[in-house]
């Protein structure tokens, strides 16, 4: 029972990381319709400076934020050599995000070496029901749900995010009352690349963060926005609390290295799901 | 035909526009102008060029050369509505003071929406359905009622009619129609159903393959015999005249023909003209009276 516990706070814990990423991956495609293929970058940008940050000796909290905050700048950079070019299609986009994150490779190795290096994150435990589990993860779960919560607010009752929303549902109706749909795609990046940021120097203390590390985070936040249709913000922390406690059991009682298989078994089995829906909804209305 | 000078007080002044999609003319040497609280239809068939005005006057596209000049608030309804289909009616409404840039108090009045419902009573009881899910006639009053939401002196709508039943068109000139009279709100008119563009609108603009061939009072227009056999139907049924079957086309009318009521009828014009569709505000309002 106390293995559970463990297994299954841990397994949360690591699905609200991916849940930021993917999150992320979800908010700029909702606004601009572009798959993101850089979102790790952001997560392994915002962690590794954090680190530095922190080497440096600034204190806990203040090198956090601003790792968040570079990762935030780097998107918007992302955003603006995406989608700045007006008439950029989606899908050119999409190939210009996945040259950038080969790019920050090199910037990465330069900047910070290519060995893996890991933050000393929030020390303690509690026990629940005889489980020991680190008081990390619960900082994880909740600054989570606070993020999660704040998207739901922005979307649901803001003004500016439902223009954030009007961009994804009509874009050229955005352009004829008035809104730019680049800025708020640009504002999209930035988001994004901050949620990014944020899963990346929650989930450092927790795996150590190499410039490399952004495959297994796209991976897993790309399965997760898969859940979420690319669309929905709470399907998407679902499909991640999910894939966080799946790979963790498979860790704990089979083997971590079948974990990478759970997340892309996943998203396959997913996407055929979807695609004999659509074929079959298509073959209908024929 | 009754041409009327530009005025320094006129709301909307285009003069000699070009616009080019690549190599491709759209719109050649176009000029036209709206006064303040005046009622302005564009007619002509597919293709003649009037969405590609539309949205120049609203500064979607950007000319090759001429000058646009909008003296005036304008908001545009867009052809097929465009509606925002996630975002529930009042949502749709709200978007539309977007570039109102008022604060604090003075910004809850501008995304205040009760106005609107009370000119367009219609949505009250759908305000938090969501927009996709409305029939068209629906969706057209909250593009409508989109465009009003920037407080407009010049409302530019691109085909109102388009795939509404006689009734609901009926119903949405009259609102436009109040709209005009009571707010002063000049209205630009773009419409393939000229027979309800004329109805409507005092004077009257045609374009063909991207020029102006003909322009003046609504009511001379539509008493010329080449607008009614071109754009009101009245061939509808008969082969053209011999002549117009000779016509070179649009493409050869002069910058001389302008003013002319003489719109080239080119024998596809009279098959793609939908006022040929018997589709008017007084059949459709004749129907109403009769169905109470």
């Amino acid at each position: 029972m106390s293995d559970f516990l463990v297994y299954l706070m841990t397994g949360l814990g690591t699905g609200c990381g991916i849940a930021l990423v993917g999150s992320g991956l979800v908010l700029i495609h909702r606004v601009t319709r572009v798959v993101n293929f850089a979102q790790g970058t952001f997560a392994v940008v915002g962690a590794l400076t954090a680190i530095s940050l922190l080497d440096a000796g600034l204190p806990h909290g203040l090198a956090e934020l601003l790792g968040v905050a570079v990762a935030a700048v780097v998107g918007l950079l992302f955003g603006m050599v995406a989608i700045g070019r007006r008439g950029t299609s989606p899908q050119a986009a999409l190939m210009v995000t996945l040259g950038l994150g080969i790019l920050a490779y090199a910037v990465e190795v330069m900047l910070w070496g290519d060995q893996g290096r890991s933050s000393e994150g929030l020390s303690g435990a509690v026990t629940v029901f005889g489980a020991r589990i680190q008081t990390h993860y619960l900082l994880i779960i909740g600054v989570t749900a606070a993020v999660f919560a704040a998207m739901a607010v922005l979307f649901g009752r803001t003004y500016a995010g439902k223009a954030l929303s009007a961009c994804s549902s009509n874009p050229y109706a955005a352009r004829v009352v008035g809104i730019s749909v680049t800025r708020m795609g640009l504002i999209a990046f930035a988001i994004g690349g901050a949620l990014g940021g944020l899963a990346g120097v929650l989930l450092a203390p927790m795996n150590s963060m190499a410039f490399d590390s952004d495959v297994a985070l796209i991976i897993n936040g790309f399965a997760a926005a898969v859940v979420g249709s690319m669309h929905h913000i709470g399907r998407t922390l679902a499909g991640a609390l999910f894939l966080g406690v799946a790979e963790a059991m498979v860790a704990g009682y089979g083997s971590a290295t079948y974990q990478t298989v759970v997340a892309l078994g996943l998203v396959l089995a997913l996407m055929i799901g979807q695609a004999a829906r659509t074929h079959s909804v298509v073959a209908e209305a024929g | 035909m009754n041409v009327s000078p530009p005025s320094p007080s006129d709301v909307v002044e285009v003069r000699d526009l070009v616009v080019r999609y690549g190599a491709a003319t759209a719109l050649d040497s176009v000029s036209l102008r709206v006064a303040p609280g005046e009622m302005v239809a564009l007619v002509g068939p597919n293709g003649a060029g009037k969405s590609t005005l539309v949205n120049t006057l609203t500064g979607i596209l950007t000319p090759a050369s001429g000058s646009v000049e909008v003296r005036a608030r304008i908001a545009q309804v867009p052809e097929g509505r465009q509606m925002f289909g996630d975002l529930t009616v009042d949502d749709n409404l709200r978007l539309g003071a977007w570039q109102m840039s008022g604060r604090g108090r003075s910004r809850r009045k501008q995304r205040d929406t009760s106005w609107v419902y009370e000119l367009l009573p219609d949505l009250v009881r759908v305000r938090d359905r969501k927009a996709g899910g409305l029939s068209g006639g629906q969706q057209q009053m909250v593009a409508v009622g989109r465009a009003l939401m920037s407080r407009p002196e010049v409302l530019v709508i691109d085909e109102l009619s388009l795939g509404l039943a006689p009734l609901i068109v009926a119903d949405l000139a009259e609102h436009l129609t109040e709209l005009n009279r009571e707010q002063g709100t000049a209205v630009v008119l773009i419409e393939q159903n000229a027979r309800l563009a004329l109805d409507l609108c005092s004077r009257a603009y045609v374009l063909e393959a991207g020029r102006i061939a003909a322009e003046g009072d609504s009511a001379n227009l539509a008493a010329s015999p080449d607008i009614a056999r071109a754009y009101l139907g009245e061939a509808q049924g008969l082969p053209g005249p011999p002549d117009a079957q000779d016509d070179p086309g649009p493409d050869d009318t002069g910058p001389h023909d302008r003013a002319t009521a003489d719109p080239a009828p080119t024998p596809g014009t009279a098959k793609t003209a939908r006022g040929n569709q018997g589709t008017t505000v007084q059949s459709a309002r004749a129907a109403a009276q009769e169905a109470t």
